[in-house]
C-alpha cells in the first residue's frame, strides 16, 4: 500500500521535483484514540505528493475528518508523526501551519463583511494595508465576487459564501489547502458547478489540496488520486479509475459506484483466477482477489460489465428471469432475478423491451467478476447495491 | 412583506406606458397595506389584555406616583385664604397682617377638618422643624380663648423667622420644581435662581454617584465571574453544561431576601468567610465584611451573576466551533482569534448581561439594608424610606424620576452605541 501511496498520477510525475517524491505531506504510523480503547484512526500512512488533489473518501465515521483534523493541527496523533515539507509538524499550532481550510459550513466570519473576511488572513501576518488591498481584490475576482465586496456573508447564497471561503483560504497563498466536505449544505446542480470551480482553481494555481468527502462521486469527478477509508484506516489507494476498475476489497467495490454482489464459495483457485459455487445454485469464474481454496466470497461485478447473452458467447452464463426495468433515459438499468432468487442489476441499451417474467440468460467475462474474500464490511453493501 | 421596489414593477409594465404602470402599483400596495393592516390589528387584539394590564398595573400608577415629584397641592388646598392674602406679597421682609390673620383662619379651618397634621407634614417637607411649629400653634390658636388670633401667631416666633413666609409662598403653588430640585441638592434661592444647597445638607448626589459606583462594581465582578464560566458552559459537553446551568441557576430558586439573609450568616465577623481566611492565613485579622461596601458588593455580585452570565452563555452557544478553528487556520494566533473573532461576536451577549445587571443593581434594596452599613444605602433604602418612614411621597416621587431619567439614559447610551437590535437578552 505504501508504494501505490508513494506513486504519482502518470501525467504530473516526470515534471515533478525530486524532492516530492518524499512526499511533500507524510502520514507515518499514524493513530488517533480519543478514549484510549476504540482508534479513530489506526496505522494510517499516506503519502501526499506537492500539486496534487487527494481526497479522503469514506462513510461517516471512518476516520477521514480525524485525519484532515490531525493535518491542520485542531488535533494531535496519539501516536505516530506527521510531516509537512519534511518536518515533523508535531508541535506546531494549527495557526503557524500555513495551511488554508475550507470548512462545511464555510465558517466565514458573520461580523466582518466579505473583503474584511478575505482580508483576515493577510491582516493577521502583518502585510501592508495597500498590499491587502490588492491581494484581497484579486482573490476575490479569481472567485468572481469582486462586486460583493462590501456586503455581509449572511447576505450572499450558499455558493457565494462558498466561493468567499475559498478566496479566504487561498488568499494567504499556503501551498496545502485542505477543505472538509466544502460542499455537503449546497445542492446538486450548485455541487457540480462548484466542483468543476475547485477544479480550475486547483489548475489555476498548483495548490496541494486534501479534500474530505462521503460523496463518491464528486471524489471521482476531482482527485487525482482518492484515499478510501474504511474503520479508520486507507481501504484502497489510487486514482479514480483504479478505484472504480480494479478494486482490491468487497467494501471500496461497493462503496466506489455502482455493483452487483454475489455471495459463493471458493471451489479451486487456477492462477489468477477461479471457480466459485454461487449460494443456492449456479457457478462462476472469477479473478481471485485473495481468497482462498474452499473459503466464503464475495463477487462483485459492475452493472455494465453484465450482457444479455447471444448463444454462442463464452464466459459466465447465469439464467436469469427480468423482475423489472429502470428506463433512465440514456441507457436502462434491468433488474433480473437469478434462479437463486438474487436479483442483479444489468445496464442495457435504451432499446431493450424486456417484459417482466421473461427468462433471459445473463453474460459476463471472468475479467470483469472480481472475487473477494468474504468480510464483515459487506453485509450492508449487498442491501445497498441490490435494493433488497 | 416588505415593499416591492418600484423599478421591479415598472419594467413589465412600460409598455402599457406610465400612468397605467403608476396605477397599477398603487393598486397593489394600496393591496398589500390592507392586508398587511389587518395582520397588525389582529396581532394587536391578541396583545391587547397584556396591554391594558400593564397600562392598569404599571403605566399609569407609574405616571400617578412620579407626578407627585412636580404636583403638590397639598398646602395650596390646605391654606386657601393665606395663599390669597400672599398673592400680592414682593417676597422679601414679612407680609403684611391680613396674611398672619388668613393663615390663622386657614389653620384653625384645618383643625376643624382634621388635616392639620397632613398640613404640618407637607409643610416640613420644604420647611425642616415645621412640623411641631404648626401643630404648636394650630394647639395654641385652639386654647387661645378670647386672645386675638393675629397675636397667638405672631406669639410663635417661627412665623416671623426670614424663611418661613417665602417657603409657604412656595408651597402655595400647586406645581413645583422643589423636589426635582431637592434631589438632585439644588434648591432656589432668596432672588430666584438655582443654587446649590449648603454641603452639610446635600445627601442625594452624593447617594446617587454610590449607588451608580456599587452598580458599576457589581457588573464589574459579574462580567469577570460570567465570562469565562460562561464559556466553559458554551463549550463543555451537553450533560457537563446542562448540570453547570442548574448550578447556576439553582440560586434563582431562592428568593433573594434568603440569598441574602445566607450572606449575612457567611460574612459576619465570626462567619465562614472569616473563618475560612483565617485559617489559610490570608489575614491575620478579621475583617468587617458585614455592613461594608466590599461585603454588600459581594452579595450583589452572587445575587446578579446569572443575569450577566445568561445572555453572554446564549450568544456564546451560537457562536459554532468552526469559528476558531478557521480563525486558527488562516494564521490568527489564540489572542488575536479571540479580540477579533470571538469578542465582537460575544459582544452583543456581553453588553446586555451588562446592561441588564447595572440597571438592576441601580434598584437594590434589600441587600444594602440588610448587609451594608449606614454609609452603603443606595437610592432605593432613600426612596423607600421617604414612602414608609418620612410619608413624603412627593420627594420619594422625584429621587424615583431622577433615577429613572438616569437609566433611561444610559439605555439610551448603550442603545445608540451598539444599536438596540444588537442587543441580546437571552
Amino acid at each position: 500500500m505504501t508504494a501505490a501511496a508513494t506513486a504519482r498520477p502518470a501525467g504530473n510525475s516526470a515534471s515533478a521535483p525530486a524532492a516530492d517524491l518524499n512526499g511533500f505531506v507524510e502520514f507515518t504510523d499514524v493513530e488517533k484514540s480519543y478514549d484510549g480503547r476504540t482508534f479513530a484512526v489506526t496505522r494510517l500512512n499516506l503519502s501526499v505528493a506537492r500539486g496534487e488533489f487527494l481526497t479522503l473518501l469514506g462513510p461517516s465515521g471512518s476516520g477521514k475528518t480525524t485525519t484532515l483534523n490531525m493535518l491542520a493541527g485542531f488535533e494531535r496523533p496519539t501516536r505516530g508523526v506527521i510531516t509537512l515539507e519534511g518536518r515533523s509538524v508535531d508541535r506546531l499550532p494549527p495557526y503557524e501551519r500555513n495551511i488554508g481550510m475550507v470548512f462545511q459550513n464555510y465558517a466565514l466570519f458573520p461580523h466582518m463583511t466579505v473583503e474584511e473576511n478575505v482580508a483576515f488572513p493577510l491582516s493577521v501576518r502583518k502585510i501592508d494595508k495597500a498590499d491587502i488591498t490588492t491581494r484581497v481584490g484579486r482573490a476575490l475576482d479569481m472567485v468572481r465576487l469582486k462586486q460583493f465586496g462590501d456586503r455581509r456573508p449572511t447576505q450572499l447564497s450558499g455558493g457565494q459564501q462558498q466561493r468567499v471561503a475559498l478566496a479566504r483560504a487561498l488568499v494567504f497563498e499556503p501551498s496545502l489547502v485542505l477543505m472538509d466536505e466544502p460542499l455537503g449544505a449546497l445542492d446538486k446542480k450548485l455541487r457540480e458547478h462548484m466542483q468543476l470551480e475547485i477544479k480550475q482553481l486547483h489548475t489555476m494555481l498548483g495548490v496541494t489540496i486534501v479534500y474530505v468527502t462521503h460523496d463518491q462521486s464528486e471524489a471521482l469527478t476531482m482527485s487525482d488520486r482518492v484515499a478510501v477509508f474504511n474503520n479508520g484506516g486507507i481501504a484502497q489507494l489510487g486514482s479514480p479509475d483504479d478505484l472504480y476498475n480494479t478494486p482490491q476489497s468487497s467494501f471500496v467495490a461497493s462503496f466506489i459506484g455502482e455493483n452487483n454482489t454475489l455471495a459463493g464459495k471458493v471451489e479451486r483457485v487456477v492462477g489468477k483466477e477461479c471457480r466459485i459455487v454461487l449460494d443456492g445454485g449456479g457457478a462462476i469464474t472469477a479473478l481471485a482477489i485473495g481468497v482462498a481454496e474452499g473459503a466464503a466470497c464475495h463477487v462483485a461485478i459492475r452493472p455494465e460489465r453484465l450482457g444479455l447473452a447471444a448463444a454462442a458467447q463464452a464466459g459466465n452464463r447465469l439464467a436469469a428471469t427480468v423482475d423489472g426495468r429502470i428506463y433512465l433515459g440514456d441507457h436502462q438499468r434491468l433488474l433480473a432475478r437469478l434462479e437463486n432468487g438474487q436479483v442483479l442489476t444489468i445496464k442495457v441499451g435504451p432499446e431493450a423491451t424486456m417484459a417482466n417474467g421473461e427468462p433471459v440468460m445473463v453474460s459476463c467475462a471472468p475479467g470483469d467478476c472480481r472475487a473477494f474474500p468474504a468480510d464483515a464490511g459487506t453485509g450492508g453493501s449487498i442491501s445497498k447495491t441490490t435494493g433488497e | 412583506m416588505t415593499a416591492i421596489p418600484p423599478s421591479e414593477l415598472d419594467r413589465p409594465a412600460l409598455a402599457r406606458g406610465r400612468s397605467a404602470a403608476d396605477a397599477d402599483l398603487r393598486s397593489v400596495s394600496a393591496a398589500i397595506r390592507r392586508a398587511e393592516f389587518g395582520d397588525r390589528l389582529r396581532s394587536l387584539a391578541l396583545a391587547g389584555p397584556l396591554l391594558v394590564l400593564l397600562a392598569l398595573s404599571f403605566g399609569i400608577p407609574i405616571v400617578l406616583l412620579l407626578s407627585r415629584a412636580v404636583y403638590d397641592p397639598t398646602i395650596a388646598s390646605a391654606l386657601p385664604q393665606t395663599s390669597q392674602a400672599l398673592s400680592g406679597w414682593s417676597g422679601s421682609g414679612l407680609p403684611d397682617d391680613a396674611a398672619f390673620l388668613a393663615l390663622a383662619a386657614d389653620l384653625r379651618d384645618n383643625q376643624a377638618k382634621g388635616t392639620a397634621y397632613e398640613l404640618a407634614k407637607s409643610l416640613n417637607a420644604r420647611l425642616p422643624g415645621a412640623r411641631s411649629q404648626v401643630l404648636k400653634t394650630v394647639r395654641q390658636l385652639e386654647s387661645a380663648g378670647d386672645k386675638p388670633p393675629l397675636e397667638v401667631v405672631k406669639s410663635v416666633p417661627f412665623w416671623s423667622q426670614p424663611g418661613t413666609w417665602p417657603a409657604i409662598a412656595n408651597g402655595t403653588h400647586a406645581v413645583t420644581s422643589f423636589y426635582l430640585l431637592s434631589a438632585l441638592d439644588l434648591r432656589w434661592n432668596a432672588d430666584g435662581s438655582i443654587e446649590r444647597v449648603p454641603p452639610e445638607q446635600a445627601i442625594f448626589l452624593q447617594v446617587f454617584m454610590r449607588t451608580f459606583f456599587v452598580a458599576a462594581a457589581v457588573t464589574l465582578a459579574t462580567l469577570m465571574l460570567a465570562f469565562p464560566l460562561a464559556y466553559l458552559i458554551a463549550s463543555a459537553p451537553k450533560g457537563l453544561a446542562a448540570i453547570l446551568i442548574v448550578a447556576v441557576l439553582l440560586p434563582f430558586w431562592t428568593s433573594i431576601l434568603v440569598r441574602t439573609a445566607a450572606w449575612t450568616v457567611l460574612l459576619q465577623k465570626f462567619g465562614l468567610v472569616n473563618d475560612l481566611l483565617l485559617w489559610l492565613g490570608v489575614v491575620d485579622d478579621r475583617l468587617d465584611l458585614m455592613y461594608s461596601r466590599i461585603g454588600l458588593i459581594i452579595a450583589m455580585t452572587h445575587i446578579q451573576l446569572p443575569f450577566t452570565l445568561l445572555p453572554i452563555y446564549s450568544v456564546m452557544r451560537t457562536i459554532p466551533p468552526s469559528q476558531m478553528k478557521a480563525a486558527y487556520s488562516l494564521g490568527g494566533r489564540p489572542f488575536t482569534a479571540f479580540r477579533r473573532i470571538y469578542l465582537p461576536q460575544v459582544f452583543p451577549g456581553v453588553m446586555a448581561g451588562c446592561l441588564l445587571t447595572f440597571i438592576l443593581c441601580l434598584g437594590y434594596y434589600i441587600t444594602p439594608a440588610l448587609i451594608g452599613g449606614a454609609s452603603d444605602q443606595l437610592i432605593s433604602n432613600f426612596i423607600a424610606n421617604y414612602v414608609n418612614v418620612e410619608l413624603n411621597w412627593e420627594m420619594a416621587a422625584a429621587l424615583s424620576f431622577i433615577l429613572l431619567v438616569f437609566t433611561l439614559a444610559l439605555f439610551g447610551i448603550f442603545a445608540r452605541i451598539l444599536g438596540l437590535d444588537r442587543l441580546k437578552l437571552v
